[in-house]
């Protein structure tokens, strides 16, 4: 299993032609506590870059955009009662959504773990 | 002047440490040819509180006010009587001039207020939840109809023939813009509402079907009914309720399968006013409170463990979302809340209960005399405080010359539907608790008279 | 994902230290009282309304339709409501108790007179419906306010129906939307500044519009050649506020509407800031075909806790046949007429694009509003113009050494005075300065917002504080900014006096609790 990540501060983990997206743990550390999670629909098709789910802080929302073209095979059902699972365990326990691939090669315009640290330290 | 605190030497002080020589030296950055040289021209200047009082007075003094003739109005606004201390408290200056509660430390009044009035109204209507107003029953009723779709994901509003037409109208303009289709009607006079007709209308593209209750005619439309033919469909039923009163005697909607209720709370604590301002109430299943409009008010605890309200699920709001959000809405209407509040308090469910019981007997009363005249027939099979009668006349005429003789004898369907002449005999009485045996005798004299063309 | 947060806001409750004092029986601390609700009040069976007359039993034609059970609601005596309502007041800042310094709100002074003359029975006891013949002093009220908004702004017409004043800014958008397809020249595009309102993107995007943004030059106002730039066939209006969020007078206003005049748009204009200007410059000399105005702001209706509001937008002349129904019409004789029917071709008004709500208007809003504005008079607005913007640039001149005020250099405010969290200790926030102001017995300034300023304070005083009130704010701030640059630990749990500490925002959104539910038994 691989992890890519945006520089939007998405991480995508993945499996043959399964893909596991987050956000990063930077990122839910810059938006506070977590205080709901609208996730998009199982079936739904989506294309790399579309908002696919919005992420509430108390004073804000945020955008997630999907880093990769797919469709969305399940969303995690946890996150409903307990969307602060995206603060405490952003990189596992508080995935957002799975997606089957349909385009691997969108894989090689995100960047590796060490590419995203730095990118980070540097903002 | 006696609203402005600052003295003219003040005002020099203040220019030095400025270091400007003249206000008109901070107003800079406006170009010269836009700024004007004096007061602007063609107004008069400044008044003394007994002038302007002296002025309002003449105007407020030409104008017939329902509590000085026999009065039958209603149509979507009613009089009943507001107990003394409700005006007494909203004036308290911690209430009339507080603001919107963001800073909630130092605003719980508003926020435990809105808090017992959002329970209020979830308890009036039946829905799990309701929110901490919006500006009128009309506009609420649209917010209802774009929530429908935003939930449904459907493009499609039914309304029935027994809604308000100034809420049609209100519907219709608005979707116009966003491109929902809207199948609305025209009501059929008719002793029993359209029910058949609206279930009759729903398919698999209707997100939402608008029902008022009761109607504009006063009739009551079978709520279940309609409710499980919406659902069966993959609709949502939207009841209206321009008179909250009704719900002292009838079910509450949401009991009925109602998914949003909507309403005008105009009735109680906040008067007549012309029209406004009045009091959108909306209320909702608890599933779909992420897409509701309007501002929400919840329970929490402070840094001391101690309960207390704050405003709560703002991310929906356009503070926030802003182009995506479930509304525009910021001000909204809480001095109307907390005055329906109040009233709703003094009341408590029995004591609407009660005064439910005397509007229906006082309307009961009003149409069995109104029977009697010749020519004059009722048309509802039910009604709560409002029914419509038929005319052997054009009604809006009849209203007219009643009026001139002092009468203010309801709202005729031709008011309401002037394009619809074959409603144009049509004339809504409403009764509620301030309707006296005399004025309904003085009502049915002068219908009598001006039925004969009997002279003033 | 998409910009995090940017004007930096961040939920903190810090640590409550310990409760002052030894409790006591009650919980309350001598005039510091705590209130239940009305659910805990023990209201079986009360209820503070006596009825002169035993209730019938329904007619059966009813009885199909009735409910089971009253409705599950508690009734108070009327001395147990009138102390529950006071006790909750007195948990309340207000206006009566001191400045309410909050940017774009103009809190000011609501004078008595208006709530006197909206009370008496002429105007508050008259249905919306009677018979226009009974209600000509109404309609002649609402006429003159009408005129008298027309001629200060300089405009051609003016809508009364909207409920306030995003309301108002969706009626503007929608004129704008139907002279354009009376033209048969539907756009989809509308520019809304960075700095705007969140009711501007919101409502243009239910009118029906994209929303793109236009970016702000390094003073603070709306960059011009950017705008040019982006005009072309498919914007339909810029919505410009002006004065902006930032305080600051668009200096640029009249080159703005020329240019988006020549591009086939128009212009809305943001009304809310029109405190700065009023009775000193006419909008409709800049340019602006639409703009509301917020009575409940330059007109001193009062706020009351959330609403009502009214929002009229004035129209110039392109705009005006489209304006919505109803509207108010004084004939040959002087007399005025209430338009309302749709299809209705009165005064150019053919084009009208239906009804926003149901009835006419916030009325009440009007008689209080038309009191004022009778009170003041042209010369008594202009000083109210006056004096907003020398006490906005007192505050401006006398802070800008210990907050920094990141327009202050390039010349003066208007009626807010706006400044940022640069300079506070490491750690230290916007937030935090606030809530020391509620200790110190104010009102918050407006925070976090404009957005494209970080950490805002946009601190608008109005005309109605007096030389001496603003002398003490200026101190409690300045008090507040040294400590909050010096990393005075104290302010990061802060309020420490007022009647609830920090709240926990967070809880109340992961786990909405919206109405009362009695407590489980055994619980």
């Amino acid at each position: 299993m691989t992890r890519y990540f945006s520089k939007d501060h998405e991480w995508i983990e993945i499996d043959g032609d399964t893909g596991t997206v987050g956000i990063t743990d930077y990122a839910q550390s810059q938006l506070g506590d977590i205080t709901f999670v609208e996730l998009p629909a199982p079936g739904q098709s989506v294309e790399q870059g579309d908002s696919v789910a919005v992420v509430d802080s108390v004073k804000a929302a945020s955008d997630v955009y999907t880093p990769v073209s797919g469709i969305v095979t399940d969303v995690n059902g946890a996150l409903e009662g307990e969307p602060e699972l995206v603060n405490t365990d952003a990189d596992a326990d508080g995935w957002l959504f799975r997606l089957t691939l349909s385009d691997a090669d969108q894989l090689a315009g995100l960047l590796d773990r060490a590419a995203y640290d730095a990118y980070v330290a540097g903002l | 002047m006696r609203y402005l605190p600052l003295t003219p030497s003040e005002r020099a002080e203040m220019l030095s440490v400025i270091g400007a020589d003249s206000v008109d030296a901070l107003f800079s950055d406006v170009p010269a040819e836009a700024r004007l040289s004096g007061p602007v021209a063609g107004l008069p200047p400044h008044a003394s509180e007994l002038a302007v009082e002296r002025h309002m007075s003449a105007l407020a003094g030409q104008n017939l006010s329902a509590g000085s003739v026999p009065f039958f109005l209603g149509a979507g606004a009613y009089r009943h009587h507001i107990p003394a201390s409700v005006d007494h408290l909203i004036q308290r200056g911690e209430f009339l001039t507080a603001y919107t509660p963001y800073q909630p430390e130092i605003a719980q009044g508003t926020l435990q207020v809105l808090f017992e009035f959002q329970t209020q109204v979830a308890r009036l209507f039946g829905t799990d939840i309701a929110n901490a107003s919006m500006y009128d029953g009309s506009t609420a009723c649209w917010e209802a109809v774009a929530m429908a779709g935003r939930v449904t994901k459907r493009k499609r509003a039914v309304l029935s023939g027994g809604l308000h037409p100034h809420y049609v109208s209100t519907i219709r303009t608005m979707a116009r813009f966003t491109g929902d289709a809207i199948d609305w009607r025209l009501p059929r006079q008719l002793g029993a509402p359209d029910d058949a007709d609206v279930i009759a209308a729903i398919d698999g593209e209707t997100g939402c079907v608008v029902v008022q209750y009761p109607d504009i005619l006063g009739r009551i439309p079978d709520l279940a009914a309609i409710a499980e033919a919406a659902h069966a469909k993959g609709a949502l039923l939207v009841a209206v309720v321009t008179e909250p009163v009704a719900l002292g005697l009838l079910e509450a909607p949401g009991n009925l399968g109602a998914d949003i209720v909507v309403g005008e709370g105009q009735s109680l604590g906040v008067g007549l006013n012309f029209g406004g301002p009045y009091l959108g109430l909306f209320g909702a299943s608890e599933k779909f409170v992420r897409q509701m409009p309007g501002r929400l008010c919840g329970e929490t605890v402070d840094a001391e463990g101690r309960r207390g309200f704050v405003l709560t699920l703002s991310t929906r709001e356009q503070h926030i979302r802003r182009e995506k959000a479930t509304s525009n809405i910021c001000t909204n209407s809480g001095l109307c809340a907390l005055a329906f509040s109040i009233h709703m308090t003094l009341l408590g469910g029995e004591g609407l209960g009660k005064l439910a019981r005397i509007n229906h007997a006082r309307a009961q009363q009003t149409a069995t005399r109104l029977a009697k005249i010749p020519g004059v027939s009722i048309l509802n099979d039910a009604f709560f405080n409002e029914f419509t009668v038929i005319l052997p006349s054009d009604a809006r005429e009849v209203v007219r010359t009643l009026a001139d003789r002092k009468v203010l004898g309801g709202v005729s369907l031709g008011r309401l539907y002037p394009d619809a002449t074959e409603l144009n005999h049509g004339l809504v009485i409403t009764a509620t608790e301030t309707t006296t045996d005399d004025d309904i005798e003085a009502l049915a004299m002068a219908l009598s008279d001006v039925l004969e063309g009997v002279p003033a | 994902m998409s910009a995090f947060n940017a004007a930096g806001w961040r939920p903190e409750m810090g640590d409550a230290g310990s409760a002052s004092g030894a409790p006591t029986a009650s919980g309350d601390r001598g005039l510091t009282l705590e209130e239940a609700l009305i659910f805990e009040l023990g209201g079986e069976g009360k209820c503070g309304v006596d009825f002169d007359e035993a209730p019938a039993d329904p007619s059966p034609a009813l009885a199909r339709f009735l409910r089971k059970a009253p409705v599950p609601l508690p009734g108070l005596t009327e001395p147990e409501t009138v102390r529950h309502y006071t006790r909750l007041s007195r948990q309340n800042y207000a206006i009566d108790l001191g400045p309410f310094p909050l940017g774009s709100c103009t809190m000011k002074h609501n004078p008595r007179l208006n709530e006197k003359v909206a009370r008496l029975p002429g105007f508050a006891d008259i249905h919306p419906l009677q018979p226009q013949q009974t209600v000509r002093g109404a309609l002649e009220a609402m006429n003159q306010l009408a005129e008298w908004l027309i001629t200060l702004t300089g405009m051609h017409s003016v809508a009364m129906s909207p409920k306030a004043g995003a309301h108002g800014e969706l009626c503007g958008l929608l004129c704008i939307r139907a002279a354009l397809e009376a033209k048969g020249d539907a756009r989809q595009v509308v520019l809304v500044p960075e700095s705007a309102h969140g009711t501007n993107p919101a409502t243009a995007a239910f009118a029906g519009y994209r929303v793109e943004n236009i970016p702000a030059t390094a003073d603070g106002r709306v960059d011009l050649e950017a705008l040019k730039a982006r005009l072309g066939p498919d914007v339909a209006g810029v919505m410009i506020t002006n004065p902006n969020t930032c305080g600051l007078f668009e200096r640029d206003m009249k080159a703005i509407g020329d240019a988006v005049h020549a591009a086939g748009a128009y212009v809305y204009c943001d009304g809310a800031n029109f405190n700065a200007i009023v009775g000193k410059v006419r909008p409709g000399d800049l340019g602006v075909d639409a703009m509301h105005i917020n009575l409940h702001k330059t007109f001193s209706t009062p706020h009351g806790g959330g609403g009502p509001g009214s929002g009229p937008v004035v129209l110039s002349e392109a705009l005006s046949p489209y304006a919505p129904l109803p509207f108010t019409v004084r004939d040959a004789d002087g007399v005025c007429h209430l338009v309302e029917e749709e299809g209705a071709e009165a005064d150019g008004h053919a084009g009208a694009f239906g009804r926003m709500a149901a009835f006419h208007g916030q009325m009440g809003m009007f008689t209080r509003a038309l009191t004022y504005i009778l009170s003041h008079g042209a010369d008594g607005l202009r000083q109210v113009a006056e004096d907003a913007v020398l006490n906005a640039n007192y505050i401006l001149r006398s802070l800008e050494d210990v907050l920094d005020a990141p327009f202050a250099a390039s010349g003066p405010c208007m009626h807010e005075a706006l400044f940022s969290d640069t300079g506070l200790a490491e750690g230290f926030s916007t937030l935090d300065v606030a809530k020391g102001l509620i200790d110190e017995g104010f009102h918050p300034m407006t925070v976090y917002f404009p957005l494209v300023v970080h950490g805002a304070m946009l601190v608008e005083p109005t005309e109605t504080e007096s030389k001496a009130g603003l002398d003490r704010f200026i101190r409690s701030l300045r008090s507040l900014a040294e400590r909050a640059k010096a990393g005075d630990q104290s302010l990061k749990s802060a309020p420490h006096f007022a009647p609830r500490r920090r709240l926990d925002e967070t809880q109340a959104a992961r786990k909405p609790v919206l109405t009362w539910r009695p407590p489980q038994a055994g619980a």
